[in-house]
């Protein structure tokens, strides 16, 4: 069977299987919408948590990314998985104690105004908008390299599966469908990956391939072969890296924090039945993060050898199939320069020949490594799994900071229970049709907003979560003013920096690296905008009064397990 | 419960969170960044240990932390007879 027959029947399987389960867990109340019940065992919370976090740029660009960057990639890793830390130790067990649905609801009640709960509703809602058209625009990109449809007919495809189970399951439906996409996406990572490892090293673990050697006859370690191929072609060795090291440590810590403070996997932690519960499945969900966080690094150095070694100084008309394949979809691009039929691919970028986008890595790999076709297949169903269950978290995120804490909580405190769930429904429809259209026609900005709502998130809620229940001192305006003057310098920075936008516009960027503040790119910025909320919180808190007793006591309150019944509205 | 034991708990507490989240620090921005280039002078088989610890010695040891912090915080929670029933 051709590859295009197994991915319709392996992508067909697997929605029906989505399908499947959103109609067997309907919603029947808020709190079954908001929170699933709140009845989620810790294993299954786990494994929905890795789904909802591992979006389509940790499955298919991710690996790329290392790839080219060779040691700098470690501040994604380490960034999307020390964050997990965190949150297990600094906040999961505080909020889902808290017991409400959102993370709006804690910074309202614990900062006791409708000012910090809204300016909490805005952050949540720019961090997940961002986020959630990368998602749609992933679904599209998938669709469209393996079915041969458009990027748009694949977006609305994947609009309707989405619109399907979060509509009718909400946080219920989500979970149970996460749990199977969770599985979907592992398998369909490691196979190829355990595949090329055999192959080059010989060793089945790829983690431990990474670090073995060749089975070429060389007898050279793995990674020492990949620093001299790297070097020879002009690029700084693999596990060297070229940026600085205060803007490695800046980025990784944004990256952790701004993990720890978005909203759709907080929210996560609500769904569990206990404090002890949310504390072990944000271990569980580290775990099931991690197997393919280990693997990312492995499948980077294997692809590149294998690239490198294929087609360097190589006749273009001797080379394989797939890369001919890939060209035609324009993610490889070759250019003979100096017109000797060999392909040069070297840093300097006036004799490079050869383009080669981060996406190939993954979804080239079983080509490359000559894997079966059902492999193929089974590496767009995990792509679209990735792409789906993240873009569902996040849509959810937005119906409820709609329905939940804007309309209920602000402006119809006596909208019954029957209502408030058509309004959560009606707003997650609204939001897929919004976020849908942004798939469709992705504004420009899209694809650099994404990796800075990390900083939006590190510099708006982490500071103002974690103040809330380790200082209890701190009080609603010292909240306010720390979160308004973090966000408001990461967008301050951002827009300087990375849109150029006081100084001429785009071209101006590269020309601006040199006056960052401490050397710090704007994607490690957050760092420096989270101590600046935190400074200004503390400032203004000890010059206004205290909070008022009640609070004081749902800080003592949260502090200990007990008495954590399910989640609740009031 | 009294509020001293509440506070007693409380300290307790936040002692797991320094020391957990000093190992944390140490094998991340330490070991994985700050101390990555004197570590490349190790090599365990194929890997220079600085660049193991920044693309996979940091995850498995912050698996292992959250951990050992449910396990802790498990056993405290009974001490202080604060667990949830």
């Amino acid at each position: 069977m051709d590859v295009k027959m197994w991915t319709y029947i392996i992508v067909g399987i697997t929605f029906a299987l989505y399908i499947g389960i959103a109609i067997w867990t309907r919603a029947g109340s808020t709190k079954e919408f908001y929170v699933a019940g709140g009845g989620v065992s810790p294993l299954a919370n786990g494994m929905a948590t890795a789904a909802d976090w591992m979006s389509a740029a940790s499955f298919i660009s991710m690996a790329g990314i290392i790839s080219f960057a060779g040691y700098d990639g470690a501040v994604y890793l380490m960034g999307w998985t020390g964050g997990y830390v965190l949150l297990a130790l600094l906040l999961a067990p505080y909020l889902r104690k808290f017991g409400k649905f959102t993370v709006p609801d804690f910074i309202g009640d614990r900062y006791y105004s409708n000012t910090a709960r809204t300016v909490a509703v805005i952050c949540a809602l720019i961090v997940s908008f961002t986020y959630v058209a990368g998602q749609m625009r992933g679904v599209g990109v998938v669709f469209s390299r393996f079915l041969e449809v458009s990027i748009e007919m694949g977006v609305v495809i994947g609009m309707i599966i989405v619109l399907f189970y979060a509509v009718l399951g909400g946080m219920k439906g989500i979970t149970y469908t996460q749990v199977a996409q969770y599985c979907v996406l592992i398998f369909a990572y490691m196979v190829p990956a355990i595949f090329i490892s055999l192959a080059l090293t010989g060793n089945a673990i790829p983690q431990l391939g990474f670090g073995a050697k060749l089975t070429d006859g060389s007898g050279m370690y793995l990674l020492d072969k990949l620093d001299g191929l790297n070097q020879e072609l002009g690029f700084a060795a693999y596990t060297d890296g070229t940026k600085t090291t205060m803007d490695v440590f800046a980025i990784t810590f944004a990256l952790m924090v701004g993990t720890a403070g978005l909203p759709h996997v907080i929210v996560r932690f609500f769904t569990v039945p206990k404090v002890k519960d949310a504390r072990q499945s944000a271990g569980y969900a580290l775990l099931f993060i991690a197997i393919l966080y280990t693997t990312a690094p492995a499948v980077a150095a294997f692809a590149r050898t294998n690239m490198i070694n294929t087609v360097s100084n190589k006749e273009y008309s001797s080379m394989p199939e797939w890369f001919k394949k890939w060209e035609t979809t324009k993610l490889i691009k070759f250019e003979d320069k100096n017109g000797d039929g060999k392909i040069q691919y070297v840093k300097d970028k006036e004799k490079n020949e050869l383009t080669v986008d981060n996406d190939i890595m993954v979804l080239a790999n079983p080509e490359i490594a000559g894997l079966p076709n059902w492999v193929i297949a089974l590496v767009a169903a995990g792509g679209l799994a990735a792409a789906l269950s993240t873009a569902a978290g996040l849509l959810l995120v937005i119906s409820t900071s709609i329905s939940h804490d804007l309309l209920k909580k602000q402006l119809n405190p006596n909208i019954s229970e029957k209502n408030e769930l058509i309004a959560a429904r009606l707003s997650a429809a609204a939001a897929v049709i919004v976020a849908g259209y942004f798939g469709i026609n992705p504004p420009g900005f899209v694809a650099a907003v994404v990796a800075l709502a990390f900083g939006l998130a590190a510099a708006s809620f982490f500071p103002a979560i974690i103040m809330g229940i380790f200082y209890k001192r701190m009080n609603m305006q010292g909240a306010v003013a720390g979160m308004i003057v973090g966000i408001t310098l990461m967008i301050f920075y951002m827009l300087k920096f990375k849109f150029g936008i006081f100084d001429g516009g785009k071209d101006a960027i590269d020309g601006l690296k040199s006056a960052w503040w401490f050397g710090i790119s704007p994607e490690g910025f957050g760092t420096i905008a989270m101590l600046a909320n935190f400074i200004v919180s503390i400032i203004v808190s000890s010059m206004t009064p205290p909070p008022p007793a009640h609070v004081q006591q749902i800080v003592e309150d949260i502090r200990i397990p007990r008495g954590a019944g399910a989640a609740h509205a009031h | 419960m009294s509020n001293k034991n509440l506070q007693d708990y409380w300290n307790r507490n936040l002692t797991y969170l320094v020391v957990l989240l000093s190992i944390w620090f140490l094998c991340s921005y330490g070991a994985g960044i700050l101390f990555k280039d004197s570590l490349d002078e190790i090599r365990v088989g194929g890997y220079k240990l600085g660049f193991w610890f920044a693309q996979q010695g940091s995850m498995y040891i912050f698996c292992i932390l959250i951990f050992v912090y449910v396990w802790l915080m498990n056993k405290l929670d009974k001490e202080y007879d604060v667990d949830e029933k």
